[in-house]
């Protein structure tokens, strides 16, 4: 079994929900984002995502584009991302998942790609701007080098592609809560709830919610219709803010409450 | 011709997030309809004609053809059209396409102006609500349009996330789309962007080649040879090549901007200087670095300077359907300056660097054979910009 899938479907056999927490790779600087990531280990998260930065996030609002646009005017690369992976790997088990854009992927190389960052630790890749259209173009080097294709509904997916693409689904499936960019929002869940409900009927993978949730209360919120909830521009902005400690902070609360009763 | 999953020998794709992929299919289901819609293409063709003024002009250019001395120089007059530009043919027809679908909102992207001035026009004509988004420098360097845009009932939004020029403007429309794609309808300004839009905006620029076709019975014994036009994006380009794509008696000749100079790093030559990457949806030729991040695009003319371009422009230039080459700002301005004291014609920036290259044609020519130069835009938006590098204009 996979490793991502194995860590939320542990988790969901002792009735609690994931906690899936995205850092920006340089952002600040790679050194912080090392020891980030290690506090939100710490503080309960089950997955990592590292962003590794492009120049043209689509599908990013506005706190992690500005993330990724400071941490590549620092000097942030691929290849530094790639030494980060293995620096956090070589600290902690944590399930790791390397979040970035067709293009940065194409020009290292797909195989060269899966097999350099599978080595350095990483379980699955969320290039959220590969649809289910475009896969072909992982699918085949990410099975082989044993990294899960994240793959994506959102609430304005049809039926026949949302089963189309559960089908496809390995890792854990990635819901989006809304019709939108990431960032942090009020959000109705009800239409991703259909989805999902639709998604399952195809797919045994775990699901996971991300996209506008920014408090420990959107997450029990959000989890209600999820194995897991995905956190990301909350935690950057927390990052930038308030610095390591902050993040521990905030995936501490997140954590507890999740873990409270009920949820 | 686009292949089912929108590729053009290889390039194209549809790289977008998920949110937008039914909106994607349901407009390209939709397009095919009305693109055999005998209806749809009649009202189309009469907005082209008794509002955006077509068919426009295939005018002989007397004394720039003296000046050179060699073949018949013909300038197809795409800025005599409403808006001053050949991006109408597209707003209209894509505006034409919304307002079939349901879509009462219409967003874009926009570099130079004249794509948003195009949109917010039709969405005036149309009782479309408009939201452009265009770069905070382009909206220094283009004032004119912005003022035309607001003055036409549409928001412009600055953009400032990145180098906020038009590659960001697109993202950000891109994003905006994502966001709203439920009730709005984008419209991509030129043959770039995710599938279907590549073939979307060809098909509705096809209409200059289209007439240039018709036209050459007035070549008066010459013989059509060359095809000039001026590629950032590559719409122009596209629309005056593609009906004589299989034509290789004709040579299809795309001018990018070489900014101050090829070598210098600064420049928006994508096919010239690129290499293959996905950008806004698309496979196709791409500024980037060593580490895979796109390149800001430079070029005096703000409608050219996009670090992208059509993946059908790249399969052409793999295939040898097309040349393309390229002229500095230097060029692009001496151009500039040349059609207006020459021809009584002020061109856009952009049309200048296919003017520009005449330079380099015409030594080739013969007094039997024809040029005919896609004149894409008119240049009164530039003016200001020109007075101020040029001495003594």
């Amino acid at each position: 079994m996979s490793v991502l899938t194995e860590r939320l479907s542990v988790q969901k056999k002792m009735g609690r929900k994931g906690l899936i927490i995205y850092l920006t790779a340089g952002y600040p600087d790679m050194d912080t984002t090392l020891a980030a990531v290690l506090a939100a280990a710490e503080a309960g998260a089950d997955i990592i995502e590292i962003g590794i930065p492009f120049s043209d996030p689509i599908a990013d609002g506005p706190v992690i584009q500005k993330a990724a646009t400071l941490a590549l005017n620092r000097g942030a690369t691929t290849a530094q991302a790639l030494d980060l992976i293995r620096r956090i790997r070589a600290k902690t088990a944590v399930p790791l998942a390397a979040m970035t854009y067709t293009n940065t992927i194409l020009h290292y190389g797909p195989e060269a790609f899966m097999n350099d960052f599978g080595a350095a630790g990483i379980n699955g890749v969320i290039v959220p701007d590969l649809p289910l259209e475009e896969t072909d173009l992982l699918a085949d080097v990410c099975r082989k080098a044993s990294i899960d294709l994240i793959q994506f509904i959102a609430p304005t997916s049809t039926a026949e592609r949302i089963a189309a693409i559960s089908k496809q689904a390995s890792g854990f499936l990635y819901c989006i809560s809304t019709t939108g960019v990431t960032g942090v929002q009020a959000l109705d869940y009800k239409p991703i709830a259909v989805a999902i409900e639709a998604a399952r009927k195809t797919t045994n993978v775990p699901v996971a919610i991300g996209f506008g949730i920014g408090s420990p209360a959107a997450a029990r919120q959000a989890a209600k219709y999820a194995d897991a909830v995905i956190v990301g521009s909350a935690v950057v902005d927390r990052l930038g803010s308030q610095g390591v400690n902050g993040v521990r902070d905030l995936v501490g609360a997140m954590r507890e409450e999740l873990d409270r009763e009920g949820c | 011709m686009a292949d089912k999953r929108g590729r053009f020998g290889g390039y194209g794709g549809q790289f977008v997030p998920e949110t937008v992929m039914p909106a994607l299919t349901e407009l390209e289901d939709f397009y095919n309809e009305v693109k055999s819609d005998p209806e749809f293409q009649a009202e189309y063709a009469s907005y082209l004609a008794e509002y955006a003024g077509r068919p426009t002009l295939l005018y002989y250019a007397k004394n720039l053809t003296e000046h050179y001395g060699r073949g018949r120089i013909y300038l197809k007059r795409e800025d005599l059209l409403h808006t001053g530009a050949h991006k109408i043919n597209n707003a209209l027809g894509q505006a034409l396409l919304a307002r079939r679908m349901g879509k009462r909102r219409i967003v874009a992207e926009t570099g130079a102006g004249q794509h948003g001035v195009a949109c917010a026009t039709v969405a005036a004509l149309f009782g479309l609500e408009c939201r452009v988004f265009m770069g905070k420098e382009d909206m220094e360097r283009q004032a004119l349009n912005v003022f035309r845009m607001r003055l036409l009932g549409t928001e412009v939004v600055p953009v400032t996330s990145g180098s906020g020029t038009l590659k960001d403007a697109t993202s950000e429309a891109l994003r905006y789309w994502v966001t709203n794609v439920r009730d709005t309808h984008y419209i991509i300004g030129s043959v770039v962007g995710p599938h279907p839009y590549p073939m979307i905006v060809r098909d509705f620029q096809a209409v200059i080649g289209q007439e240039v076709r018709k036209q050459i019975r007035t070549l008066q014994g010459a013989k059509l040879r060359y095809i000039v036009a001026c590629v950032g994006g590559g719409s122009n380009a596209m629309g005056i090549f593609h009906p004589f794509k299989d034509d290789h008696e004709v040579k299809k000749i795309g001018v990018e901007a070489a900014g101050k100079g090829v070598d210098t790093g600064e420049h928006a030559a994508s096919l010239s200087n690129g290499r293959p990457g996905v950008l806004h949806g698309a496979f196709s030729y791409l500024l980037q670095n060593n580490d895979g991040q796109v390149i800001e695009a430079y070029s005096i003319s703000a409608g050219l300077d996009y670090p992208g371009v059509g993946p059908e422009h790249a399969a052409f230039k793999d295939s040898g359907v097309a040349e393309y080459v390229t002229v500095t700002d230097g060029e692009a301005l001496a151009a500039f300056k040349r059609l207006a004291q020459i021809e009584g014609i002020i061109p856009a920036l952009e049309s200048s660097h296919a003017v520009a290259y005449l330079e380099k044609l015409m030594p080739l020519t013969t007094k039997d054979e024809a040029v005919v130069i896609c004149l894409s835009g008119r240049g009164d938006k530039d003016v200001q910009a020109v007075a101020k590098v040029m001495e003594g204009l």
